[in-house]
């Protein structure tokens, strides 16, 4: 359990992970399979915008404001895990993602809670996000052969990205292996009602482990960079 | 396989102390499912505090058109409502 | 389900008489008489009909086609400012613009819902979007090229869309005010948005003032056709006012339009692209210039920028969609099924 308040940009991975998935998210308006999914998707890359901001509200005395911290920072200086950057692809491979991530993000914000204000705020955000990407998962995986074959695809591609959300974040007093334990846990139990299988490979390559949180990220991030940041970036010190 | 999701109807208890409104409807595979979904739509502004799901073809209506003998027995008890009654000039809070 | 001039009759469904509009049986000429007279006299008191009501069969239909013509529009409409989410300049801005976006799939949402009372479902209504036998609103069919593109749309188009819907609340049909009663109230703040936007961007730098102007230059005519044909030439016009659908002419609205849109262009400290825009004291209002209405019509028939792009896309979203749906669907049968078991 955490005793002390994470030091001064500890919280900067978390507040990278929020911005990263949310523009993934928001790149769905439009193209989601029915409509009231569109709502759902909104819903949740909304409250992500808003738990990054209230991040980087609180780094604002070292890393200035929170437009200068998302727009001005190149791809090296972002600290989100490689999970939430990878692209949305087909609806499985979006659901398995928020599944992965929520299951990592909902425990990991309750432990937080007590030091970590936002945290206690967001922590009922992200335990709806984990129940709707629970409920899809479940859905895809025991629906039909062809859906079920895309989730299964998806959860073997990205298994590889998952390791690295236990790679503890400096000044974050969290025990991480409990935290990996608890995952691998509900992970299995959501495959099992899914009627999934959990991947056997490893949850790591020799390039992706903790690679995201030392600032080395996949190909896709850099056009993803490229794509939120060019408008704010074409007029330097405009207000918007 | 048809990909039709059924249609609910959703009701939202706005605040404690309401009764559950009629608030719409929307389409949803299963009732676990109409009842985030109905989350999503209907609350977003926090507008509500319950939610029920009802499948639309699980109501039964009181007869196909609304303006029905079925009501016109109430319709003659003015006295049921507070306007029925005539209070003096200059009293309040009645 | 059947057609949308001969609904399904009878049935016990719906509070909102879902999936069957169950209009009482009308028992020969002389009773569908009595129905008639009792539908206008409930029109003429300012009473709203209801779905269980009976109701004239072209009146039945009309609604169908305008309140799924204005959903087609919303869920449409999603896709010129979608555009931008990834794009816009501050985090406050990409907030405010998913939201709204988000509430265009909700509007769509509740107006499909409206529709659904009467007897149409929102399946056969999106075929019909998908194959163009309906339309949506020619706005949508206009590119956002620049950000101001979104302030240009939050101001003018919503703004129009709002004149046009605020005496839709007071529609003769239950439902359809109700929504739109719903869906008033929720976008109030997209039209400030768009009036934020563009004023940040007129006191911003020259080349972000620049940006404002373009947008506005072209979004102001096409959102003067918003309100549709000059009234002698509208087509549908006339007996919608008299069923209490439609509560004001289309040049009425246009008109009201103008009048609001001038002294608020001049706050923002922008031009509107009309050398014959002038106050006539006469009249109390502001004259304007001629619409194109050769463009308006080129653009309906699917020649606008954008008509080929934007129905593509929508039915892109719609086709990867279905293995989705399918799979809940079918889960949701093996569920019911094991738990009858």
């Amino acid at each position: 359990m955490t005793a002390t308040a994470p030091q001064s940009l500890a919280t900067l991975p978390l507040g990278d992970d929020a911005l990263i998935l949310s523009q993934r998210l928001g790149e769905w308006a439009g193209h989601a399979p029915v409509l009231e999914e569109e709502v759902a998707l909104a819903n949740i890359a909304l409250d992500l915008l808003g738990q990054a901001r209230a991040l980087y509200a609180g780094l604002s005395d070292v890393l200035g404001s929170e437009d200068e911290i998302a727009y001005l920072r190149e791809e090296r200086a972002f600290r989100n895990c490689q999970l939430v950057e990878q692209p949305n692809g087909d609806f499985a491979h979006t659901i398995v993602r928020q599944l992965f991530f929520s299951a990592y993000q909902q425990p990991l914000y309750a432990r937080l809670a007590p030091v970590l204000p936002l945290a206690a705020k967001a922590v009922r955000e992200t335990a709806y996000h984990r129940d709707h990407a629970e409920q899809w998962t479940v859905r895809l995986g025991d629906g039909t052969e062809e859906s079920h074959a895309r989730t299964q695809r998806a959860a073997d591609a990205l298994w590889r990205y998952t390791d690295e959300l236990f790679e503890p974040i400096e000044g974050l007093e969290v025990e991480w292996q409990e935290l990996a334990e608890e995952w691998k846990a509900d992970i299995r139990e959501v495959f099992g009602r899914a009627g999934l299988t959990v991947p056997q490979g490893p949850g790591k390559d020799a390039w992706a482990a903790g690679a995201g949180r030392q600032g080395l990220h996949t190909e896709p991030f850099g056009r993803l960079l490229a794509e939120m940041q060019h408008l704010h970036r074409s007029h330097p010190g405009a207000t918007w | 396989m048809s990909a039709d999701w059924p249609l609910w109807e959703v009701f939202v208890r706005s605040r404690r102390g309401l009764s559950h409104t009629h608030a719409g409807s929307l389409h949803a595979p299963d009732a676990q499912m109409a009842l985030r979904n109905a989350r999503d739509l209907f609350t977003r502004r926090s507008e509500g505090v319950s939610l029920w799901v009802v499948p639309s073809s699980e109501i039964t209506a009181s007869s196909p058109d609304e303006k029905d003998p079925f009501f016109e027995p109430a319709a003659d008890k003015a006295y049921r409502h507070p306007t029925f009654y005539e209070v003096p000039e200059g009293v309040r809070n009645l | 389900m059947t057609s949308v001039t001969s609904p399904p009759r009878g049935g016990t469904a719906g509070a909102e008489a879902h999936g069957g509009p169950g209009a009482a049986e009308p028992g020969g000429p002389e009773a569908e008489g009595a129905l008639q007279e009792a539908f206008d006299a409930a029109v003429a008191a300012d009473e709203r009909i209801e779905p269980r009501d009976w109701m004239p069969d072209a009146y039945r239909s009309t609604l169908i086609r305008q309140i799924a013509q204005h959903a087609h529009s919303e869920i449409i409409g999603m896709q010129p400012e979608a555009n931008w989410i990834t794009r816009a300049p501050s985090l406050r801005r990409k907030a405010i613009l998913m939201a709204k976006v988000q509430d265009e799939a909700g509007h769509g949402l509740y107006l499909y819902g409206a529709a659904e009372t009467l007897g149409a479902s929102r399946e056969e209504l999106l075929d019909k979007l998908h194959d163009g036998r309906q339309k949506y609103s020619s706005i949508f069919n206009y590119p956002t090229l620049t950000w101001a593109d979104v302030g240009a749309i939050g101001w003018l188009v919503d703004g129009a869309a709002i004149t046009n819907q605020v005496p839709l609340c007071r529609c003769s049909y239950g439902p359809y005010a109700r929504a739109m009663v719903r869906i008033c109230k929720e976008e109030s703040f997209h039209q400030r948005q768009g009036y934020e936007l563009l004023l940040a961007l007129a006191r911003g730098t020259e080349a972000q003032c620049a940006m404002a102007q373009d947008a506005v230059d072209r979004w102001w005519w096409p959102s003067l056709m918003m309100f549709g044909p000059p009234d002698d030439e509208s087509a549908h016009s006339a007996q919608s006012m008299a069923w209490k659908i439609k509560r004001h002419s289309n040049d009425e609205l246009r008109q009201r339009f103008v009048d609001i849109c001038v002294p608020q262009a001049e706050a923002l400290g922008l031009t509107l692209p009309d050398p014959d825009l002038r106050w006539n004291e006469e009249r109390g209002h502001w004259d304007f210039g001629a619409i194109d209405w050769e463009e308006f019509r080129q653009v309906l028939k699917g020649n606008g920028p954008c008509n080929e792009q934007r129905l593509r896309r929508r039915r892109t979203a719609h086709e990867n969609g279905a293995w989705v749906r399918e799979a809940a669907a079918a889960h949701a049968a093996k569920h019911a099924a094991r738990s009858a078991s």
